[in-house]
């Protein structure tokens, strides 16, 4: 092995490769083949397109075989478009769990060193990270729930509880799942870029989303019900669905554009960290 | 011509800690410069800061006349290999190398030249997280040589390897030098440095100790190396060598070890007194001498007080 560099300079240089330079577009390039070339990605992505388009089918077929069983109540409040995007309960865990790791898997390894030595600007790894996972997701998440949707209306068609895309709701619900999703990314990413670790980034993104509502559930429910439709997963969800236990939630987009807000807000810190800490 | 490297009054804390001190120094174009201190000197710190990684608590650090931030295709400039990893242990070789190279628009061509360059040929497709640590360095090496950069920072490039690795790398620093290439090389270790560099720096505890090249250093040591005696007579030419400047110890019977009179020396004043010799030896101080001289006051981390008679390589064995 040792002859390989008993070379001369031709060997080490041949003909003076082509010299590019950083620009947002290569960066994007670089991140997107990151993304795929790490095994836990491909696996996270694939069971999160899994459980988008299957459990929802999964549960209205489960449903429509006890249709006879469920109380009436359960049956006149049906809806078949919420069960359509039902996956996202879970797809939500993968996608938001791979967010985080997109960043603190760098820090963890120390790979972090390399894309910054690269990129020393830092701030367009940032921006190429969040472009590529967003993008993935969101396509993987629409064809995803486009599948769960058209799926499960199949299945409740032979009781007549079948909806189209172009009933009220349907596709602002359908589109808003994959943009749910991707938002959350999104604010995963940040998360993890803020914590820079993956045990912590992990554990504030479960506290945040889901550990949080469980809290404010034990407060008096004058003050719940102030606080609950601001939290991040209550007002991102507002978008994913066309029905509401009652009448304490913020408007879909409104609720929506919160959610983003929170993800600006952990992107911007993030983005500020990214800058002023030593990497 | 301008500096490739320059480190300009440059301090680095870590809360109370001071990592680097007040620094300065700059790294000349075309030869090998090495960065030489013990374990624990600021070395790896320093790199980091050139490397635009850690920010100065104050002070400035520019390559090629710009901070490193400012470098619009940093890989073409400056090639850099850390002593810690900076590689996702779950992508492959090839993978990480063209993740790199993208960021600067580097044809797929430059990656697998670069992978068979550094022998990585066979394994290029493996995860990077089972690499020996040998191949581990390889990796590093072809990251840092990714954009056939002019200048290369090598962060203790022979630590940790086996001998057939150690001889890679002395080659391989040959070969960069023959290319005219700046090589930048940190070692806690004069041996290897000494093997390939022209110019030192020399760093302890964040300080700078020497800036100069390594026949200086050779001579300096050398000047006030001892000269080795025996003799059945070690009293009268103890008597005879007495002098202003000159000191004589002896730590076994018979023998002296003299300081501040050379050789030819001794040999005519004993001469002079009749006084017979068994032997008269110079002692030609060693690089590592030198070094640990050098260095003596500021070695970071003493184990205990014996460790001055250690060599630095048993001591960083220990």
């Amino acid at each position: 092995m040792s002859t390989a560099v008993a070379t001369d300079r031709t060997a080490a240089s041949p003909a003076a490769p082509p010299r590019g330079r950083v620009t947002q577009a290569n960066v994007l390039r670089s991140e997107w083949t990151k993304l795929w070339t790490l095994r836990s990605t491909r696996w996270s992505l694939l069971a999160a397109v899994v459980a988008m388009a299957g459990l929802g089918i999964l549960i209205a077929a489960v449903q429509m075989g006890r249709w006879t069983h469920l109380d009436p109540h359960e049956r006149a409040v049906y809806d078949s478009i919420d069960t359509g995007v039902g996956g996202y309960h879970l797809a939500q865990l993968a996608i938001g769990v791979l967010g985080v790791l997109v960043i603190s898997g760098e820090y963890s390894t120390g790979m972090i060193r390399s894309s910054f030595m690269a990129v020393p600007k830092r701030l367009p790894v940032l921006w190429a990270k969040i472009g590529v996972f967003a993008a993935v997701t969101f396509v993987l998440m629409l064809v995803a729930s486009l599948v769960s949707f058209f799926g499960v209306q199949a299945i409740v068609t032979g009781h007549h509880l079948q909806h189209s895309l172009g009933d009220p709701h349907a596709l602002r619900v359908v589109v808003g799942t994959a943009l749910f999703l991707t938002v959350l990314g999104i604010l995963s990413i940040g998360i993890g870029g803020l914590v820079r670790n993956t045990a912590g980034g992990i554990a504030l993104f479960v506290f945040l989303l889901f550990v949080l509502p469980g809290i404010t559930a034990i407060l008096p429910a004058s003050i719940a019900d102030s606080i609950n439709p601001y939290l991040p997963l209550n007002a991102g969800f507002t978008v994913a669905t066309s029905t509401f236990e009652n009448g304490n939630h913020l408007s879909p987009w409104g609720g929506f554009a919160l959610f983003f807000g929170y993800a600006a807000l952990a992107v911007g810190a993030a983005a500020v960290g990214l800058l002023r800490r030593d990497a | 011509m301008m500096d490739m490297i320059d480190v300009d009054h440059v301090s680095k804390r870590y809360g109370e800690k001071v990592a680097v001190d007040d620094l300065t120094f700059t790294v000349q174009p075309g030869i090998v410069t090495g960065f030489l201190g013990p374990n624990g000197a600021g070395k790896s710190t320093t790199m980091r800061m050139i490397l635009g990684l850690d920010a100065p608590t104050s002070g400035s650090v520019q390559v090629n006349g710009k901070a490193y931030r400012d470098l619009a295709a940093p890989l073409h400039e400056i090639g850099a290999m850390l002593e810690a990893r900076a590689i996702h242990t779950g992508r492959s070789a090839y993978n990480h190398l063209l993740a790199m190279a993208q960021t600067h628009g580097i044809p797929r061509s430059r990656v697998t030249e670069v992978i068979d360059l550094v022998g990585l040929t066979d394994v290029a497709r493996k995860r990077a997280g089972g690499f020996s640590l040998g191949m581990g360095q390889r990796l590093g090496i072809a990251s840092a040589l990714l954009g056939d950069p002019a200048t290369v920072i090598l962060d203790e490039p022979a630590n940790g390897l086996d001998p057939e690795g150690i001889l890679w790398i002395r080659n391989l620093l040959k070969s960069l030098a023959a290319d005219g290439r700046t090589v930048f090389l940190s070692s806690h270790l004069m041996s290897e440095i000494a093997l390939t560099a022209e110019h030192l720096v020399v760093v302890g505890r964040g300080r700078l100790i020497a800036d100069t090249s390594v026949a200086e250093i050779v001579a300096q040591a050398s000047e006030n190396a001892a000269v080795r005696v025996r003799t059945p007579d070690a009293t009268a030419l103890r008597d005879a060598l007495a002098a202003d400047g000159v000191s004589v110890r002896s730590d076994e019977r018979g023998v002296l070890e003299v300081h501040g009179l050379s050789s030819e020396r001794i040999g005519e004043l004993a001469a002079q007194q009749s006084i017979v010799l068994h032997e008269l030896t110079p002692q030609t101080a060693s690089l590592e001498e030198a070094f640990m001289r050098l260095t003596g006051d500021s070695v970071e981390y003493h184990a205990a007080a014996f460790t001055a008679t250690l060599t630095p390589e048993l001591e960083h064995a220990a």
